[in-house]
């Protein structure tokens, strides 16, 4: 009876005795569940585009974070260390469709996902070779981002909100709308969506492959750039974000694997998710689920939902 | 001519289904078997301990993914946690019964790991690809936590470390702990790795393993021939994270002699799937080459460079093998998907009409 209550009863009585931490642990949560977008929305664009499973996302946002740091390190002004570190992600989109992905059309998708792997495991050792291992600090005042924090009186107690937080909530907003439209709207939008459904269908109309393949991976890496701002304000820059990004998986699952408001949504529930499992029933087993809760809750959704909440239904069952 | 069959006729059932029909191969096998059992006599300590150890035992985890991701088609990226689960139970059961032979032990806590690694096979029944990944995550990064959040399972040593006590056998032999020497973990770990090699490779030729790529090749049409897909999976997945399990085991008792939760992060399940990758999914051979090639590249990385005039640091070397390693993934996939030991076959069947290219 006890660890019923502990379990089933208990957790809530907290949660209505301190509202005010309730919130706060929301937004924490939230917080880290625009984080855990960001990525997946690069996942996705990539997936919807080529099929390709880019593991790779999460080691570029550290890629482009510490692109971006280096080149200001090396004395160029914010801006202009932004706009360069935009171009070097432009060449990458070039040399990954170059170097790989055009020699791996129509591979399963296993092969696929393997060669992102590989890429990882590139980028990992390239970042720490030209930049080296040590965490860094993002540069968040000069690129003109708002820093400090406001306390709101709500509920009986305050609830401190970091602005770079809501910067990084606004951001992810606009970002999500631009590639709605895009997406949804514009001709290269359809090409690429044309692309994901059938490669060879899509080069019998005369779509060409690799012009969408670098397009789409230039939109990933510019997506990457983004959150490695968000996150490099909030923590240090360093290759500590590789477990973060193994996150985006059960996002992705949640919210299913081409969908962007799916990414969105499903972010946002493991974000919170995880927050609250960890603060109200964590103590229960001795703290540190949230490295494995978010996977759980989506082996869970994925026996009822393999398709996830917006995903299209192309999982293959047996 | 070197490497020719031609002439060696089989007249009875035995011979047609020999592990090597191939006069060529039987004597091959017999000199790779006789250098790996010279080897300790002629080898420093530091070769022993700290190249040969640890490649056999990298080898032996890469088959155990190989079983699992080239044979039986599911992709994995727990090996990490599945030969944790053989360390921890292994050391678990070395503290319940000090007396008993270590080499027992090591085999039996593969079982456990076997068990655990079912339980995570399960969605595997309804889930393909991608999807499996992310339970294999799970495993991963569940396990770990356990590791880390159970200190029954490290007897709550402060350290949160499982250190190897000494444990003898074989008459007074010492076998793990501080005073094991390389020579003799060795030839336990060559004795083990060897056998469970054999095993593997006639499981693989056998009903079972036939039925496993049955289910990589295409699931359905193996379904309606009658291949029971919950019985081919859940055995892949239980001989596989077995495997697995004792490769952890000796991972901690016969190299590390203590390890930390961390020694199965994720990281190590990334570099045995390396392993796999390049020597060649679905390939017994190709384990061993992939797991000495990624194992000895810094090694040689560290050795070669200085001596052509290139001084680097321990810390380049580590960023230059990444580098490397990741570059080699993507060419190997591009160039050639069956890895190294595709290159060996290609090696033989040219042998086979040497010297003449046209024959």
């Amino acid at each position: 009876m006890d660890l019923l209550y502990r379990i089933l009863v208990d957790p809530f009585v907290q949660m209505a005795g301190m509202p005010d931490f309730f919130l706060q642990v929301i937004w924490e949560g939230f917080v880290a569940g625009v984080l855990y977008s960001l990525i997946a929305l690069g996942f996705v664009l990539i997936f919807k585009a080529s099929g390709v499973f880019n593991f790779a996302q999460g080691i570029m946002v550290v890629f482009a974070a510490l692109t971006l740091v280096g080149l200001h390190a090396l004395g160029l002004p914010a801006y202009v260390a932004l706009i360069l570190t935009i171009a070097v992600m432009g060449v990458l989109a070039v040399a990954v469709e170059r170097v790989i992905f055009r020699h791996l059309v129509n591979q399963p998708d296993i092969i696929l996902l393997m060669a992102t792997i590989g890429l990882t495991y590139f980028l990992i050792g390239l970042g720490e070779f030209v930049f080296g291992g040590n965490p860094k600090v993002m540069i968040t005042a000069q690129l003109g981002l708002p820093t400090g924090s406001t306390a709101i009186d709500v509920l009986g107690g305050l609830v401190i909100l970091q602005h770079i937080d809501i910067a990084a909530a606004v951001i992810a907003i606009i970002m999500v709308a631009t590639l709605g439209v895009f997406f949804n709207k514009t001709r290269i939008g359809r090409a690429l969506r044309a692309v994901a459904d059938d490669h060879q269908a899509a080069l019998s109309v005369g779509i060409s492959l690799e012009q969408i393949w670098v397009i789409v991976w230039f939109a990933a890496g510019i997506v990457a750039l983004a959150t490695g701002i968000m996150w490099g304000a909030r923590s240090d820059v360093s290759f500590a974000l590789e477990i973060v990004a193994f996150k985006a998986l059960p996002v992705l699952i949640l919210g299913g694997f081409t969908s962007i408001p799916g990414a969105i949504v499903g972010g946002l529930i493991i974000g919170i998710g995880e927050k609250i499992g960890e603060i109200y029933w964590g103590p229960l087993v001795g703290g540190g689920i949230e490295s494995w809760l978010a996977y759980v809750i989506a082996l869970i959704f994925l026996l009822f939902r393999p398709q996830g909440l917006f995903g299209e239904r192309i999982i293959e069952r047996v | 001519m070197l490497y020719r069959e031609a002439g060696q006729f089989k007249t009875s059932y035995e011979a047609d289904q020999a592990v090597f029909p191939i006069l060529q191969d039987r004597i091959g096998v017999m000199v790779i078997l006789a250098v790996a059992v010279a080897i300790p006599f002629f080898a420093s300590n530091f070769v022993l301990a700290s190249i040969m150890i640890p490649f056999l035992i990298f080898a032996l985890a890469t088959i155990g993914l190989n079983v699992l991701t080239g044979y039986a088609g599911q992709l994995s990226l727990g090996t990490g946690a599945f030969m944790g689960v053989g360390a921890y139970s292994c050391y678990k059961l070395t503290t319940f019964f000090p007396d008993v032979n270590i080499i027992v032990l090591v085999l039996l806590s593969g079982l456990f790991s076997a068990g655990i690694g079912m339980v995570f096979g399960l969605p595997s029944l309804r889930i393909k690809g991608l999807y499996l990944a992310v339970t294999t995550l799970a495993a991963q990064f569940f396990l770990e936590w356990c590791f880390i959040r159970i200190p029954w399972l490290y007897n709550y040593n402060h350290s949160g470390a499982i250190e190897v006590p000494e444990r003898t056998g074989f008459g007074g032999v010492v076998l793990t702990g501080p005073a094991a020497t390389p020579f003799v973990r060795y030839f336990v770990v060559l004795a083990i790795v060897v056998a469970m090699t054999i095993i593997v490779k006639n499981i693989l030729r056998g009903r079972i393993g036939r039925s496993w790529m049955m289910i990589r090749d295409m699931d359905i049409a193996a379904e309606l021939i009658g291949v029971r897909p919950l019985v081919a999976k859940l055995s892949a997945f239980a001989v596989s994270s077995y495997i697995c399990g004792v490769a952890g085991a000796m991972m901690v008792f016969f190299w590390l002699g203590a390890a930390e939760a961390s020694a199965f992060a994720i990281s190590l399940s990334f570099q045995i799937l390396f392993m796999a990758i390049l020597g060649g999914l679905g390939s017994l051979i190709g384990c061993f080459f992939g797991s000495a090639f990624i194992w000895a590249l810094p090694v040689v990385l560290r050795l070669v460079l200085p001596s052509v005039g290139i001084q680097i640091g321990a810390e380049t070397v580590e960023h230059l093998t990444q580098m490397i390693i990741g570059a080699l993934i993507i060419l190997f996939l591009i160039v050639e998907p069956h890895g190294l030991a595709r290159l060996w076959q290609i090696a033989k069947e040219k042998l086979r009409v040497w010297p003449f290219p046209y024959a």
